[in-house]
């Protein structure tokens, strides 16, 4: 058997072929390790670890054959190297970090774990999240499967490559101001960031903790529905998680029971299932720099939506584009705080000789870090510094405000869902000219003001554009919905994947 | 020139929770070095702070008794620096809007009443131990070790207004605060521990100026009378540094106990940016009111309350009150005994109190929650005061053998055992009184001259040869009767 998750390309399937018996847990855990060596040149994976993996899966097997499976029982995924896992090595693709093992695993890891799911290992991603094409690694770039010249996007690069190469069926990722929904895009697979608090963050390494929020990337959006309901829930262990999402527990089974009963809804019209639906399209995301192949392709899925039945409505987010200044003084601020602790004292990458205390502290983050978290923590310091903080940081925190009310301006006035590109190009090449270390940044404006607003939102795979290689290089449309939406967002997305197939096609057979 | 001096304390109370302030790990003093250190508390990646109710218990009971504003709401910032025995680099504290704002705390310097107006009390973590001394690395090799057992305890930051004028003042404060927040059960007080820490910010003015001076912190002081003297030191080097022509450098200084004096330990230039912002893993700390009155319900009498009554209901002069007053079980211990005496025995018992029983625990160096007189068995030997069977005098006496536990401390056995039963029949105080009477004819004469002196010596006499035991009163009415008829 080669490559069973080109037999079986989606959760459902692989499900009933595990429950049927067709194919072991083990079988397809050992034919996953296969992928991931022969696709080694991808360089998608950091850490692997056959045995652990195999133990895992035949522990999947013996819960399939006692009968007690579930959905996810015995279903290859591997994780974000941002998630602490008490097997695998946790680096979070930085140097700083390159032996750390932790003594436990993430809150999301665990859940994963206990819902019966194989993980193969720990996906490479942007040092410490930072970074939009997993460019920023200390092990390397991950390639993106459709264009080995082009990113996969970031900073859940390898995340989004492992799904698209089929190494894994699905896999997590993180998203502080658009890693989940931009990789998604950028390699043409489903990803979704929910809203913040709907999953817990304890375990995830810490980024810009008012903007990080953990999702599932896969294949569709009813495999979505799989993963973010086992991986949400309220944690104790996070105080910014969410005990309560529109008046109900926040456990697992509440995006599959708001998924279900909303599908239920939009099926009850075969004909025009998402009548009524009103579809916030705001002018900002159609502005300049946005490419003409991912606006066609774009358009071209509102005009799907509408033969859907659904109601497209021209909407304004008016600061939109100041999202980028406030994201890039919110993040790393947190970020500078948050990466304090990596001082080569009780763990992590200690400089070989120092003088003193200071001196020790000084060389082993700045041998530790790579360039892009340096900018980002010399960012951060400056902007808390004393003198700076209510010009930059009280600032960026009003202006997340606003945007949050222009949000909600938009959902109480005009729209149910919100829908425009998610990046402005397609995946741009791994070689670039690098004069600019901050012209990256402003490729995030579609995806930052949800994450500043806290707002779940997704990425769907609509189309083609083309690379700078010539090569075909995925489109994705971005489907944002109001605080705890994910269900009926889910539910909106898998109504376009049925009459879609976009989300179907596989690199290198598109 | 005549100075005025300028005070303000700013008090480190650790809060007596079972469990550290943001995480699961025991807050027990004295175990091995990081056995009480989880995650969360060596900053490991991927942890998170969660907040311990129960500090925020302690922190609400606190500003409830010094009558303070419980803020509904309130903000946990980050405190950014680097520092080995801080694991995050950075201290989870309350900066912009602490839950404790203002209030009150009143005591007594001398017999004089003082009310000092706390700023604000706020809820941080403390910080792990450096131990740079004797400590040998993994290869034999001197070295510098963390311990973070310590680390995530949580403190109750308390702020007073630089409204004290003396060293006596401060350090009367400090012991108010200290016994404050052991009667409430928040903090064990222990101070060689480093359970109650003191700073004191301390300037200088010329008498009459309205504008502060130049403050120093002073730091590293582990006792009262620690306070007491570092402040001193701190006063006289500033006077005499601008005396002679200088100026006082704001700075952070050390208290050297052994050498007796401050020193610099960093200036303000060199001080921290601490780059505080609010910690966004913390949502702000809400206290509903319901809160509030839950606490207040498990609220005991508070000292300034019982003050007030043992002055209105017993009579006790305003010192008295306030020193029986200072701590819950030297309050409950007077109560016991004040309720086994008749109505108006409160001053006999207060007297006893604060007087022999207080004088022998301090000579044990004990408290008196470790009195071997019970409440009772002091009742009962007041009683003998009262009925006339001991005098004061033979009280101390019998006193001293309860303490040492002879006749198993009761009263009664030890008067009977030694025979120390007042005399009181006045034909046998006669009798005495006659036979001294005839033998010091001279002092006799002196008296009667008018030397109001000699009188006491003659009961002096009468008592010595009553070994002590005759009734005084009696001896004093009946040898004044004699001696003027």
């Amino acid at each position: 058997m080669s490559n069973a998750l080109l037999h079986y390309p989606n959760i459902t399937a692989l499900s009933q072929a595990l429950a049927s018996r067709k194919l072991s847990a083990t079988e397809i855990a050992q034919d996953c390790l296969d992928q991931i060596k022969q696709q080694a040149s991808l360089n998608a994976f950091v850490h692997v670890d056959a045995d652990l993996t195999l133990a895992q899966a035949r522990e999947a097997d013996a819960t399939l054959a006692a009968g007690r499976g579930n959905i996810l029982t015995g279903l290859p995924i591997a994780h974000k190297d941002l998630f602490v896992t008490k097997g695998w090595r946790t680096t979070a693709a930085s140097n700083m970090l390159r032996n750390y093992t932790s003594p436990f695993d993430a809150t999301v890891v665990h859940q994963l774990l206990e819902a019966g799911c194989v993980s193969l290992g720990k996906l490479n991603c942007d040092e410490f999240a930072m970074g939009s094409g997993n460019k920023h690694s200390a092990f390397g770039p991950t390639h993106n499967p459709w264009d080995r010249s082009a990113v996969p996007g970031g900073s859940s690069g390898a995340s989004a490559a492992a799904v698209a190469a089929k190494l894994v069926i699905a896999a997590t990722g993180t998203d502080t101001g658009g890693s989940v929904r931009q990789p998604a895009a950028l390699c043409g697979v489903s990803g979704i960031k929910p809203t913040y608090g709907a999953v817990s963050r304890y375990g995830m390494i810490a980024y810009g903790s008012s903007l990080d929020q953990a999702g599932p990337l896969a294949n569709s959006a009813l495999d979505l529905v799989d993963m973010l309901d086992v991986m949400s829930g309220f944690d104790q262990k996070d105080a910014t998680s969410a005990e309560h999402c529109k008046g109900l527990p926040n456990a697992q089974g509440r995006i599959r029971a708001e998924f279900d009963s909303a599908a239920a809804d939009f099926n009850g019209n075969p004909a025009q299932p998402l009548k009524g639906l009103r579809i916030g399209v705001p002018k900002e995301f159609f502005g300049e720099g946005l490419s003409t192949d991912v606006a066609q392709a774009v358009e071209a899925a509102l005009v799907q939506f509408q033969k859907l039945g659904a109601q497209r409505v021209d909407i304004s987010l008016p600061r939109t584009q100041l999202s980028i200044p406030a994201y890039y003084v919110i993040a790393p601020a947190e970020a500078s705080s948050n990466l304090s602790r990596y001082d080569g004292v009780r763990y992590g990458h200690r400089s070989e000789s120092y003088t003193d205390l200071a001196d020790m502290t000084g060389r082993s983050r700045a041998e530790g870090f790579g360039p892009e978290v340096q900018r980002r923590i010399l960012i951060g310091t400056y902007v808390l510094s004393h003198g700076y903080y209510d010009a930059y940081y009280l600032q960026a925190q009003r202006l997340r405000r606003m945007i949050a009310d222009d949000f909600q301006a938009a959902f109480t006035q005009h729209c149910d869902v919100i829908m425009g590109p998610v990046t402005p190009t397609v995946a741009q090449p791994i070689q670039q000219d690098q004069n600019d270390p901050t012209a990256d940044w402003l490729a995030d404006i579609y995806t930052l003001g949800l994450n500043l607003a806290g707002l779940p939102g997704m990425s769907i795979p609509c189309g083609f554009g083309t690379g700078v290689s010539g090569k075909p290089l995925p489109i994705g449309l971005q489907i944002i919905g109001n605080y705890f939406d994910e269900g009926r967002l889910l539910a909106v997305a898998q109504q376009y994947q049925q009459v879609t197939d976009w989300h179907q096609r596989v690199a290198g057979q598109a | 020139m005549a100075w005025e001096i300028v005070i303000g304390l700013e008090t480190h109370t650790q809060l007596s929770t079972q469990t550290k302030i943001f995480s699961g790990s025991s807050t027990r003093y004295g175990a091995l070095p990081n056995t009480q250190a989880n995650e969360v508390d060596l900053a490991l990646p991927g942890s998170l702070p969660v907040m311990n109710k129960a500090a925020v218990e302690l922190a609400i009971r606190f500003g409830l008794a010094v009558d303070a504003f419980i803020a509904p709401r309130s903000i946990f910032a980050r405190k950014n620096y680097f520092y080995p025995d801080s694991p995050k680099n950075y201290q989870i504290s309350q900066f912009e809007i602490p839950v404790v704002q203002g209030g009150t705390l009143s005591f007594f310097v001398g017999d004089q009443e003082k009310t000092v107006n706390l700023t604000r009390a706020h809820l941080e973590e403390d910080a792990g131990k450096s131990m740079h001394d004797d400590f040998v690395g993994p290869h034999g090799e001197a070295s510098s070790g963390i311990d973070l057992n310590r680390a995530g305890t949580p403190l109750l930051e308390i702020v007073s207004e630089p409204e004290m004028r003396s060293a006596a003042e401060a350090v009367a404060y400090a012991k108010s605060l200290h016994s404050l927040v052991m009667w409430l059960g928040i903090c064990d007080g222990n101070m060689q521990e480093g359970s109650f820490r003191i700073d004191a910010n301390v300037s200088i003015r010329p008498v009459g100026q309205v504008e502060f001076g130049t403050r120093c912190e002073i730091k590293n002081v582990n006792s009262f009378k620690f306070l007491e003297r570092a402040i001193q030191y701190e006063v006289r080097r500033q006077i005499e540094l601008i005396e002679d022509g200088g100026r006082v450098v704001q700075e952070t200084r050390l208290y050297d106990s052994e050498r007796d004096e401050t020193r610099s330990m960093r200036s303000k230039e060199d001080s921290h940016d601490y780059r505080y912002f609010p910690d966004p893993d913390l949502p702000p700390l809400v206290i509903e009111s319901s809160w509030i009155e839950s606490v207040r319900a498990t609220m005991p009498e508070l000292p300034a309350a019982l003050r007030t009554r043992f002055i209105s209901e017993f009579g006790l002069a305003p010192v008295d009150a306030a020193q029986l007053s200072s701590s819950r079980d030297l309050a409950g211990y007077f109560e016991s005994v004040n309720a086994a005496l008749p109505p108006d025995q409160a001053k006999l018992a207060a007297n006893w109190i604060m007087g022999e029983v207080s004088a022998t625990l301090n000579r044990e160096e004990k408290d008196i929650s470790q009195c071997p007189v019970s409440a009772a068995s002091l009742a009962a030997l007041l009683t003998r005061i009262i009925d006339g069977t001991v005098s004061n005098k033979i009280a101390r006496d019998v006193f001293a053998a309860m303490w040492a536990g002879e006749h198993q401390g009761q009263p009664d056995s030890i008067i009977q055992a030694k025979g120390l039963t007042q005399i009181s029949d006045t034909g046998a105080i006669t009798a005495m009184i006659d036979a001294v009477l005839a033998e010091n004819a001279a002092i006799v004469a002196e008296y009667r001259s008018g030397k109001q002196k000699a009188f006491n010596s003659l009961v002096g006499q009468i008592m010595k040869a009553a070994k002590g035991k005759a009734n005084p009163q009696q001896v004093n009415d009946l040898l004044k009767a004699k001696l003027d008829s």
